[in-house]
């Protein structure tokens, strides 16, 4: 059985950035196992700009901002492999994995990070009711057909789910010649970032229908219409407020799910609010030896968030290798009152970096909030907040320096402040 | 050409009695409405081989379910499709309606049912431990058992055409004639000649019956609405749990799927459109909600798809198949609902020896019994994928991510006599798109193989044949 030090799970962002960093700690013997023919992961199809501002200074496309990673690989001869999907991961590291160069064989890797990404929530799991014609894709499956295969999956097109990728897809679709009538939102605010409501509807004059769903879709063979509905707070459509919109393509841009067959099937301990694993500070999932980053753990709202948190994943991971150290007494860190989740999910006081970045994002939109960490019941500190909202992953600094000794529990809250 | 016989309708009757003939020195033509095999009533059920309780002693229902029950997987090893026989549950939640289980029993037991007992409290939740504590007994029918709709109406149609019978799709029938003793069957624009008809046209049966017969039939078309839950959701129970039967059918079942899935369903609604294959928010809620009552806690936020078929209901007369020669040379498979699925491979049985008998055919020496599916590559044993993954590398080229299926599978799947030709074709045959994904990752990528394979640009694609375009054109076109 073929051996590896450092088996990388995905070429996308995550992967392609923990890769580096696993190098520049000193791990040699690495390989990055990529499904698609060419590194890069879904970043290849992002074809607008607005990718690395954080990381670069610059607004650079998807493609340009997996370059400037995938170039980094090459300089270091990281070998990777394409085409190929790992079909199985062990309890004790072993990938069963299936591509041109392997065949169908089994690798044994001594760490492991995994970086699998996302994938889109379908149609099936929001149980919309109707036909099951042609012409229903979710806005990822279409941004490939339009970006990289060069055709056009309909003309008239309504949008449900106001997700950034749906918002983005708003404005392909319409600057390719098709005409987007209406995105959908079931909830009171968009999931998508600011700037993309901005910059694809407002801009192209697209109109965004809050607390609104599809409640029927038509057409036995290529769909052609969808029926829009008002809900009320319970998400329940509101008899009466029916609209018909005749449309033939409809995308669903309604939720991203971490992908973690692999990871579940391995035995990792996965976060029922994230669906992705529980980490520590380090990244290391409860499996030994196993670290993740970026959408597979939580899905991000920018890409340069991910690439700094694979970066640590691969300096763990790297620090692993050299000396593979008992897990310490952990302290478990957890999300409440308007907090959904937290990322890391635990972390060791005694081993952290000075400063660790917990991340996480709110329930509902916010202002004039503050975000508050909360030591054993006792407040740690507050960050004031004028906009909080679930769109856009909030982020609070933690410093080594400021946690008690024997602290057991840290729990983060948004605090509403009164006018 | 004169044919020996015509089947009307490629779903799981027709193409078992296209099967069945295709035994006999017959000339055998298939037409069929849609684009493939198994695009009707066949394709959207509960998937369930009954063990044959239900209907009442002497009728078509009762003798073609347990004959065909009793067939099934002796079929399901010589065509290949999955089967497993998991036994069922008719699960009574209150002790008054004792009698009517007990009825069933007595019923099971007149139809030639084998195992059937009555199961009750500590021992029925022993069985099935998530089944709801009101449940207080059950019917327990271990020969009941659970398949693939699609597999076998596949098998039926490649064994069939391996023997010769020959496939017309895009053919539906719109006249029939009599004439110097032929039927002139116009199908699809083209008129076949055959001396028998085999009417299996599901929901469309009692049209073709009319053409033909005097006595006339009318079909009530009935929908009946499903969730299909994800793969994790698919050991919840391992036999089928129904309820006592209502009067619009067997009401709402809960069961695993062959391929590991958990299906809920269906509901049961006339309607006046044969197509109506609409989901509606209240059917959902509603096939929810009576599913919970056997299992309670149903996650159904696992819910992957959700589908409606419809079934052909006769209206009138004795709730019964008509199944049999209804006019000279022309034979019934009519008003075949449930146990349809069931029954089918014995009604093939049946009417391929009434025609053999009709016509004098003899049975054929080189009829080849056994037909092999695609491989499973997911099923197989480490050694023996990676075999074939050296023999053929498409078999290592990964397409539907969900449910691992590979390139090789697609392109055998497409390749087959009758192959895919669409997007759901190609779904039948080899579950790509079927996963908890829903074609999300996959369907660009079967796209590209389908297109390959077929030499035919993408933009011509379907999903499902007919005017169910993929794609509309290419980006960067000029608007004409």
């Amino acid at each position: 059985m073929k051996q590896v030090q450092l088996a990388i799970i995905g070429g996308g962002p995550a992967g392609l950035a923990a890769a580096i960093a696993a190098r520049e700690n000193g791990v040699e013997d690495i390989l990055i196992i990529e499904r698609d023919k060419e590194l890069g992961g879904i970043l290849n199809q992002c074809i607008h700009a607005g990718f690395g501002l954080h990381t670069f200074g610059q607004e650079l496309t998807g493609p340009e901002y997996a370059s400037r990673f995938i170039e980094q690989v090459e300089q270091m001869h990281i070998p990777y492999l394409l085409r190929t999907m790992v079909l199985d991961l062990s309890p004790e590291r072993v990938l069963t994995v299936t591509g041109p160069e392997t065949g169908l064989a089994q690798i044994r890797a001594q760490a492991v990070i995994l970086a699998m990404g996302c994938r889109e929530r379908p149609r099936g799991a929001l149980n919309i009711p109707g036909y099951r014609p042609a012409g229903i894709y979710s806005a990822g499956t279409a941004q490939r057909l339009v970006n990289m295969e060069g055709f056009m999956p309909g003309k008239n097109v309504v949008i449900l789910g106001s997700g950034d990728i749906g918002l983005i897809m708003a404005r392909r679709m319409t600057l390719e010649g098709a005409r987007v009538h209406a995105v959908a939102e079931v909830l009171p605010y968009s999931g998508g970032l600011k700037r993309n409501i901005v910059q694809c509807l407002e801009d192209f004059d697209i109109p965004l229908y809050l607390s609104t769903t599809v409640v029927d879709i038509h057409g036995r063979e290529r769909l052609e219409g969808v029926t829009l509905a008002q809900v009320d707070e319970k998400r329940k459509p509101i008899p009466g407020t029916e609209r018909y919109i005749p449309c033939d393509t409809l995308l669903l841009s309604v939720g991203l799910l971490p992908e973690n067959e692999l990871s579940s099937a391995a035995g990792v301990k996965l976060s029922g609010i994230t669906g992705g694993p529980e980490v520590t500070d380090r990244l290391a999932t409860s499996l030994p030896g196993v670290f993740a980053c970026g959408n597979v753990l939580h899905v991000h709202d920018l890409v340069d968030f991910v690439s700094q948190e694979a970066k640590k994943a691969g300096r763990n991971a790297a620090l692993y290798l050299k000396c593979s150290r008992n897990s310490a007494e952990l302290v478990r860190l957890e999300g409440k009152n308007g907090v959904r989740y937290t990322v890391p999910q635990y972390i060791d006081p005694e081993s952290m970096d000075d400063t660790v970045t917990v991340r996480f994002r709110v329930g509902q939109p916010y202002r004039d909030a503050a975000l508050c960490a909360w030591v054993d019941g006792t407040l740690l500190r507050r960050i004031s907040k004028r906009i909080l909202t679930p769109g856009e992953m909030e982020q609070f600094p933690l410093r080594r320096e400021e946690l008690p000794a024997g602290c057991r529990n840290i729990t983060f809250t948004v605090e509403e402040v009164a006018k | 050409m004169i044919y020996d016989a015509i089947v009307i309708g490629g779903g799981a009757v027709g193409c078992a009695a296209a099967r069945e003939l295709s035994r006999y020195d017959l000339r055998i033509a298939l037409c069929e409405k849609g684009e493939d095999v198994c695009v009707g009533t066949s394709k959207a059920n509960s998937a369930i081989v009954h063990a044959g309780f239900d209907a009442m002693p002497g009728t078509n229902k009762a003798r073609f379910n347990v004959l065909g029950s009793r067939m099934m997987e002796k079929l399901s090893r010589e065509l290949d499709f999955s089967y497993r026989r998991n036994g069922a549950l008719v699960l009574c939640f209150d002790e008054k309606a004792m009698p009517i289980l007990e009825e069933l029993l007595r019923r099971g037991i007149a139809n030639g049912v084998e195992g059937l007992r009555i199961v009750a409290g500590e021992e029925l939740h022993r069985l099935e431990p998530a089944l709801s504590p009101a449940a207080v007994a059950a019917l327990y029918a271990p020969t009941s058992a659970i398949v693939c709709p699609f597999g076998m109406t596949i098998a039926l149609a490649e064994n069939a055409a391996a023997n010769g019978a020959e496939f017309f799709f895009y053919s539906r029938v719109t006249a029939i004639c009599r004439r110097d003793g032929l039927y002139e069957v116009t199908a699809g624009g083209r008129v076949l000649k055959a001396r028998t008809v085999v009417n299996a046209a599901g929901v469309y049966s009692d049209e073709i019956h009319n053409l033909v017969c005097g006595d006339k039939l009318t079909i009530q078309p009935r929908s009946g609405e499903y969730c299909l839950l994800d793969k994790r959701d698919g050991q919840l129970v391992d036999r089928t749990i129904f309820q006592l039967p209502g009067k619009l059918g067997k009401g709402v079942l809960v069961t695993p799927t062959v391929h590991g899935n958990l299906l809920i369903g269906p509901t049961a609604t006339d309607q006046a459109d044969k197509e109506a294959t609409n989901t509606t928010a209240e059917g959902l809620d509603y096939a929810a909600k009576m599913a919970g009552l056997s299992v309670p806690d149903l996650p159904m936020r696992d819910t992957i798809t959700s589908f409606c078929g419809v079934r052909a209901h006769l209206v009138g007369g004795s709730d019964d198949f008509v199944v049999g020669e209804s006019a000279d040379g022309f034979f019934d498979a009519a008003g075949i609902e449930s146990p349809g699925l069931s029954s089918a491979p014995a009604i093939g049985v049946y009417l391929a020896e009434l025609i053999a008998g009709k016509l004098g055919a003899a049975e054929k020496k080189d009829f080849a019994a056994t037909r092999r599916d695609i491989p499973h590559l997911r099923e197989l044993p480490l050694e023996e994928r990676q075999a074939l993954v050296r023999e053929n590398p498409a078999y290592g080229n990964i397409i539907c991510r969900c449910e691992q299926i590979s390139e090789g599978e697609i392109v055998d799947a497409i390749h087959r006599v009758p192959g895919a030709k669409s997007l759901d074709g190609v779904k039948r045959r080899v579950r790509a798109g079927m996963g908890r994904c829903q074609g999300g990752f996959c369907s660009p990528r079967v796209m590209d193989i389908l297109s390959r394979e077929l030499n035919r640009p993408q933009t011509e694609l379907t999903k499902s044949g007919g005017e169910s375009k993929l794609l509309t054109g290419y980006t960067k076109e000029v608007q004409a």
